[in-house]
């Protein structure tokens, strides 16, 4: 492990220049590198008590690199990390009984039954949760006996989540708390977590599910290329102000008369209904589905108007729309539109 | 949006149950030690190393004339040996196999997050090491008196500081591999070299069975050092001065190196 780098203010200095936070958690201009490659490069993160923060972002985003550097585990390279207002490096141990922390590869070790590593776990601490009472929220009595690796994945999850909040934490960092879950698992993992949030606890969790991050999270940070690039209330990012777009409408055509050569060229299609759009004064942009060669979607103000627009341009064009469907903007909408389509 | 709105007035601060607190330190360390223990006492595999194949040996070689050790008091001979080699067993490779798995799953970093953190997880880990080699003496101490072996008294006390030596030496060199290594290849090499230095080490039978060059070589190695050292002082009474010397540059040396290039993850 290497020594944490120089904090630029000394600590006691720190204190009076900075007031105290309300913030659970405060990261400004995080740096991290491993070897050449720059994981995370200037990410700003706020996790407040009594709040879920969900860290959204593709694989490779740098979410669980910020995670760790929070959590003590790495020392980061440039900018600062503030845990209950403390270093976590070089307050590890005033902080450690104050943290709970999954990881997302678990950190459960392999040959121990699952109810004797919650035991452990609870006996770090002076006043753990009831350990029954945290079994029977999560389901583990059936596998107590069982070792860790012979667990499901889900199983897995479980334990590791009890093994994060049995110290009662004010802060709790979530490494993708619902990957592998079957659906039961993921509401009495979700219902958890709420809890713990209206208890006061500020809970940070990573992950790349919408639905998580909609369902779950008072705040959402979405990070692309080890950079914060939206920040807000799943609500707020979804149609809050500034968003000139509050729908999608997806359509799929086939030209009316194909001579035998041609194939269907969503991308081209995308911008002439694009640029006819822009014409008639509409504020649109228009993607060509990469799933599909037929398929496009224009992200707009969805109304009549807009229908009456898109079919026009599809006769015009030669195009018979084969369906054609309406919907909210959604969270993966603004995902994808921040993080772009290419994958990882 | 099923929350409340955020901020600090959303909710009590801090949390109303209060958080739990760390249990005192040697509540830490004994639990780690604990759970230490019972994973190699549980686990077949390291069972099996630690404590049964010892057994084996010092029967097998105390009862059979199979091997020929130059002696008519063929116990004297294999018994210290037999500690020496459990020593080895349960300070390299169990400790090894078992920490470099901990260090691919994410136990290791994740108990450096609990109150426990990475000083109290080594301190248990040594608590741990030095509750199964309780075990392991006792059984095999037991087992050898049984077969007639008959330790010189005035020699225990210089063995047991050459198996404090012993044990600390090996959990260096062990801590080397599983900090720097796959988990596949931390058990490749901690079982190749259980069994090299078992064929050469000198840790079993005394170093003068060995062919001349190998044999020399094997009095440097902390296999040869600990079972010659152990030899002399269970046969002869005394605490020989090169076996701590070995031992010693083998801790600093292994600690050393341990302490630069460990990595948790």
């Amino acid at each position: 492990m290497r020594a944490a780098p120089r904090r630029p203010v000394p600590p006691d200095l720190d204190c009076v220049l900075v007031p105290t936070s309300p913030d659970a958690v405060r990261v400004d201009g995080l740096v991290k590198r491993y070897g050449r490659v720059e994981a995370v490069r200037g990410l700003d993160l706020v996790a407040r008590p009594g709040a879920v923060t969900a860290v959204l972002g593709p694989n490779g985003a740098g979410k669980t690199t910020t995670v760790e550097c929070c959590e003590g585990l790495r020392s980061p390279d440039g900018g600062t990390v503030r845990v209950l207002g403390l270093d976590p490096v070089a307050d590890a141990r005033a902080l450690r009984p104050r943290v709970g922390v999954m990881l997302q590869d678990g950190g459960l070790p392999s040959t121990v039954p699952a109810g004797e590593v919650l035991r452990h776990v609870a006996s770090m601490y002076a006043r753990p949760r009831p350990l029954d009472e945290l079994g029977d929220r999560l389901g583990l009595g059936s596998f107590a006996r069982t070792q860790v690796r012979r667990l499901s994945g889900g199983q897995r999850q479980r334990l590791a989540l009890a093994a994060a909040v049995v110290g009662r934490p004010e802060v709790a960092f979530l490494d993708e708390p619902s990957a592998g879950l079957d659906p039961q698992s993921r509401i009495a993992v979700w219902d958890l977590v709420r809890e713990l949030r209206d208890d006061g606890t500020a809970i940070v969790l990573t992950t790349h599910q919408m639905a998580e991050a909609e369902q779950l999270a008072d705040h959402v940070v979405v990070v692309d290329g080890g950079r914060a690039v939206a920040a807000g209330t799943p609500g707020g990012l979804v149609g809050g102000a500034g968003q000139t777009t509050a729908g999608t409408l997806r359509l799929t055509v086939v030209p009316v008369r194909a001579p035998a050569d041609t194939r269907p060229a969503a991308a081209t299609w995308a911008g002439a209904l694009g640029a006819s759009l822009e014409r008639a004064g509409v504020v649109a942009r228009v993607d060509a589905d990469p799933r599909r060669a037929d398929a496009l979607e224009v992200h707009a103000q969805v109304d009549p108007g807009l229908v009456r627009l898109v079919t026009a341009w599809a006769d015009d064009t030669g195009l018979l729309v084969t369906s054609l469907a309406a919907g909210p903007r959604t969270l993966e909408d603004v995902f994808l539109e921040l993080t772009g389509r290419s994958l990882r | 949006m099923t929350g409340p709105t955020t901020g600090p007035t959303a909710a009590a601060w801090p949390p109303a149950s209060g958080h739990a607190g760390a249990a005192p330190w040697y509540r830490r360390v004994t639990a780690q030690a604990g759970l230490e223990m019972r994973t190699v006492l549980r686990n077949g595999e390291q069972l099996v190393i630690t404590l049964v194949l010892p057994v084996l040996l010092l029967v097998v070689l105390t009862r059979t004339t199979a091997v020929d050790l130059g002696t008519g008091d063929r116990i004297a001979l294999v018994a210290p040996g037999v500690l020496a080699l459990a020593v080895m067993s349960a300070a390299f490779t169990s400790q090894a196999i078992a920490t470099g798995f901990d260090r691919r799953n994410g136990v290791l970093r994740l108990l450096a997050t609990t109150p426990l953190g990475r000083t109290g997880l080594l301190a248990g880990k040594a608590l741990g090491i030095a509750a199964v080699q309780a075990v392991q003496m006792a059984v095999l101490v037991v087992v050898a008196v049984v077969l007639g072996w008959r330790p010189v008294a005035s020699g225990v006390p210089a063995a047991v500081v050459l198996v404090v030596l012993g044990t600390t030496a090996f959990t260096a060199l062990a801590l080397l591999v599983a900090g720097t290594m796959r988990a596949e290849a931390v058990l490749a090499v901690a079982n190749l070299v259980w069994v090299l230095l078992l064929a050469g080490g000198a840790v079993l039978l005394p170093a003068d069975l060995l062919p001349a060059p190998l044999g020399a070589v094997a009095q440097l190695l902390p296999s040869g050092a600990l079972g010659g050292g152990l030899r002399a002082a269970l046969t002869g009474g005394e605490l020989p001065a090169g076996p701590v010397v070995v031992l010693t540059a083998w801790t600093v040396g292994a600690g050393a190196l341990t302490a630069r290039l460990f990595r948790w993850s």
